[in-house]
């Protein structure tokens, strides 16, 4: 009965932790994918954290966190998309003072927040499925942003690859030049997918203070968002493989907190970087592969595009 | 009122559909066009000739909305017109395929070539209804018609014999598809006029034949061609009247019925032009390099060199001849060490040079010209001077003790300088800001001077103007003359013919055969090219 049990509580885990890479990676795909690499999402995704606690705590409804969240994070991400689309400034550099920008932001003003346990999701329940044995506990017994994040993998993909506003952003993140000479408004593309990869992180973020825990820490983010950027590579930038990728890493994640409390005689300090060493050994093997296969990449990722200039 | 003139001459071949007038373009340091006149008829292919940086590119990439000029008047169909965008060119009619393609090498033909259209809406999506309102609305903007589209791309490609699989992707096409490719996007655009700018230098005799023949199927059709270039026997074949540019200004416009290649050619540059650099007959001497059944990978990690074998002698030219991308810049990086060689092997002089650190092929005798000089060849931003050392940087004959000796450097430079030819001003400019012949002659000058027993050259006199084709080509024979071996890689099958001794013949990474020049022609050797003797 034990393994199952285990089993059961890691996979669980593995959606749980997952969830929140998913938000943020999908989110990074499609900002990627128009060309702007926004390094800066764990700083958007503690954003969304503290602003959908705060929402969340003041209306007594998560969904205004949520939408708070989502708000905040967004607008955090206009900044990168300000500097990056219409100065035309390094990507890189803008990316991370995202990430110290929103870090130092939210230990300002989250200061009154630590300590209280606020409104967050319940876990849904599915009459009959949810009562299941094994199934009902690991697939109908979570809150529904994890359905969400599992539904907006499909929608982003006939978005980005059936659509004609998905074909746009491809040829805007391959080629802004030729994106320009066929009349698509290149920076307006641009900025949309910085605001919707801004969104979804914040929406990553919400997660974890809305869902996962319903408390707010002071960087409770933990790097998440630099294994979403790596999740990015993994996926070869599409979205049915960051679902996995995510999952993968929410897995891993669930394994080391299981590992933890099941007292294996390893120092905690070693299995916290369980996930974090599984982040260069993916880049590691992603780098092989598309190196090998030049997937992926959009062509003109981290280039800023000035018209006229030569390509 | 002038629909009224239009209406009257109806499909007469002599309205101009295009009218240019007093175009005046200026850059920075330069006049591109000066006071030019222009005009294309409807229904004619009109060639636009001139040296590199004439000023014909410019003056279509005003019609085409790229650039807007600083004075002149342009009408398009009898009406002034101020076009400033490409978009508003393709609304008017006029459709433009660049040198280098614009396509997203990604995305499949059909999205390539649909790629910034809103939608047409059909007519059950039409009429009242709020909930159609909504539903149109929501198909104008994710709609993707790839139905209606494919349909259209297809009759297209029929009705002016073009092939082509809608759903490939760009990128597994050769070059002359692409082509191909941006011409279908044009005409799906409804474009009236089409401009290609030296849409020859890409592909083989053969395909060079297919799209002047497509060509004269538009013209008959009605389609207005603007073809241009500085290859006279083209505009010459496929052109029904010529306009010819010098140094930003108009010289003149001929009829091609009534003029010769020397005609244009003094037109064009205004003296004399030598047809053909003297090659004489030399016996080879001793091998110099050797590569025996040489595999090597290209980026995509597929063989772009499969098992090639031939070598180099003394005082000779060995000329590679194929279409770009079969495989050539990955056979020179290979023997350069700048690409790595899965298999085979690759001897200079005898000892094993396959994998060896650039620096030490380098020293051991080898001179490169690559063919990206501006990003390869050179570095842009830097001077002449420092350019020039590149390379020479730790010979003694430059160094004081850890300090470059600049009197050294200076006396080298001005006299390489001198002896090549390189119009400049001083030595200390950047590079970037000379032409390309000028820029050409810095890298001739850099690699010669160090004497390397073999020279590779690639692509060494692309998109130079005329005369700077005579000096480079005259300077490789004079060095093949004193015992040079010589490995040429050109696009140009007339360079390749006339240059060199022996022609291996390129295709899909395989050295199919390898010809003496003299008991060959240019028909079979194309014919090799396009994969002629594999299928």
């Amino acid at each position: 009965m034990f393994t199952s049990i285990f089993l059961i509580s890691v996979l669980t885990g593995a959606v749980r932790a997952g969830t929140p890479l998913v938000f943020a990676t999908l989110g990074e795909i499609v900002t990627q994918r128009s060309g702007v690499l926004n390094l800066g999402v764990e700083g958007m995704m503690i954003v969304g954290a503290l602003s959908g606690f705060i929402g969340s705590y003041y209306s007594h409804s998560p969904w205004v966190g949520v939408v708070a969240a989502m708000l905040c994070a967004g607008l955090i991400s206009l900044i990168h998309g300000f500097l990056c689309i219409t100065l035309k400034s390094d990507q890189v550099i803008s990316g991370i003072m995202i990430v110290l920008l929103g870090v130092g932001l939210t230990s300002f003003a989250g200061e009154a927040m630590v300590g209280i346990t606020g409104y967050g999701f319940e876990p849904l329940h599915f009459p009959l499925l949810s009562d299941l044995p094994f199934l009902g506990e690991v697939l109908f017994q979570y809150n529904i942003l994890v359905y969400l994040a599992v539904l907006l993998v499909p929608l982003l993909w006939w978005l980005l690859f059936r659509t004609r506003i998905g074909l746009e952003i491809t040829a805007v993140g391959e080629s802004p030049s030729t994106a320009d000479t066929l009349g698509i408004p290149v920076d307006r593309v641009r900025y949309m997918c910085v605001f919707t990869g801004g969104m979804l992180a914040g929406l990553g973020g919400a997660f974890l203070s809305l869902a996962y825990t319903r408390i707010w820490v002071d960087h409770m983010t933990a790097g998440r968002g630099w294994i979403a950027i790596a999740l990015v590579i993994f996926a070869a930038w599409k979205p049915q493989r960051a679902l996995v990728g995510a999952y993968l890493f929410g897995g891993i994640e669930g394994l080391q907190l299981r590992l933890q409390t099941a007292g294996v005689g390893v120092s905690h300090h070693v299995l916290q970087m369980m996930p974090y060493a599984a982040t260069i050994l993916v880049l590691l093997i992603s780098a092989r592969e598309s190196a090998r296969r030049r997937i992926g990449a959009p062509e003109a990722l981290m280039k800023p595009y000035i018209r006229g200039a030569r390509d | 009122m002038y629909r009224d003139t239009d209406d009257r001459f109806g499909e007469n071949i002599m309205t101009p559909l295009v009218k240019m007038q007093q175009i005046v373009k200026r850059f920075p340091g330069l006049t591109a066009n000066d006071r030019v006149d222009f005009e294309a008829r409807k229904g004619e292919i009109h060639g636009l000739l001139g040296e590199n940086g004439a000023g014909k590119t410019t003056l279509m990439n005003i019609l085409y909305g790229l650039y807007r000029q600083d004075s002149g008047e342009v009408s398009f169909e009898g009406q002034p017109v101020q076009i400033d965008s490409p978009r508003h060119a393709l609304e008017l009619g006029i459709g433009m395929v660049h040198q280098h393609f614009r396509l997203i090498p990604r995305l499949t033909v059909l999205e390539n070539v649909v790629l910034g259209l809103r939608p047409e809406i059909g007519v059950e999506r039409q009429g009242p209804g709020r909930l159609t309102s909504v539903r149109r609305k929501f198909f104008q903007i994710f709609g993707l018609d790839t139905k209606t589209a494919e349909t259209r791309v297809i009759e297209l490609a029929e009705r002016f014999g073009l092939k082509i699989h809608p759903h490939a992707k760009v990128w597994e096409l050769s070059v002359g598809e692409q082509q191909r490719v941006e011409i279908i996007k044009a005409l799906y655009r409804n474009a009236k006029l089409l401009i290609l700018d030296e849409p020859t230098a890409v592909l083989t005799p053969q395909e060079v034949d297919r799209l002047f023949d497509m060509l004269q199927t538009m013209a008959e059709q009605g389609y207005t061609i603007i073809l241009i270039t500085h290859k006279l026997n083209e505009v010459l074949n496929a052109c029904h009247r010529i306009t010819v540019l010098r140094n930003g200004r108009l010289v003149s416009t001929v009829d091609s019925a009534e003029s010769t290649q020397k005609d244009l050619a003094k037109l064009m540059v205004g003296r004399e032009v030598l047809f053909h650099v003297d090659q004489e007959a030399s016996t080879a001497g001793e091998e110099i390099l050797h590569v025996d059944h040489l595999t090597v990978l290209n980026d995509k990690g597929l063989e772009a060199v499969r098992g090639a074998s031939f070598s180099v002698h003394e005082g000779e030219i060995l000329g590679v001849a194929g279409v770009s991308g079969n495989g050539q810049t990955e056979l020179i990086e290979a023997i350069n060490g700048l690409r790595r060689v899965e298999s085979g092997k690759i001897s200079f002089r005898g000892k094993e040079i396959s994998n060896a650190p650039p620096r030490q092929i380098i020293e051991q005798g080898v001179g490169y010209i690559p063919e990206d000089r501006m990003n390869v060849g050179l570095a842009t931003s830097m001077t002449i001077t420092e350019n020039m050392l590149l390379k020479h940087q730790s010979s003694s004959q430059f160094n004081r003790g850890w300090f470059l000796d600049k009197t050294a450097v200076k006396k080298a430079v001005e006299r390489l300088v001198k002896a090549y030819d390189v119009r400049t001003a001083s030595i200390n400019i950047p590079v970037g800001r000379l032409s390309g012949g000028n820029i050409q002659k810095i890298i001739l000058a850099r690699e010669i001077s160090r004497h390397p027993q073999l020279l590779i050259a690639s692509q060494p006199t692309r998109g130079l103007d005329v005369g700077a084709i005579e000096y480079v080509q005259t300077l490789l024979i004079e060095q093949k003359r004193q015992g040079k071996a010589i490995l040429l890689i050109s696009e140009n099958l007339d360079e390749t013919m006339r240059l060199s001794d022996r022609i291996a013949v390129i295709y899909e990474g395989e050295i199919v055969r390898i010809l003496k020049t003299k008991d060959t022609n240019r028909r079979e050797v194309g014919l090799i090219m396009a994969g002629g003797l594999k299928d």
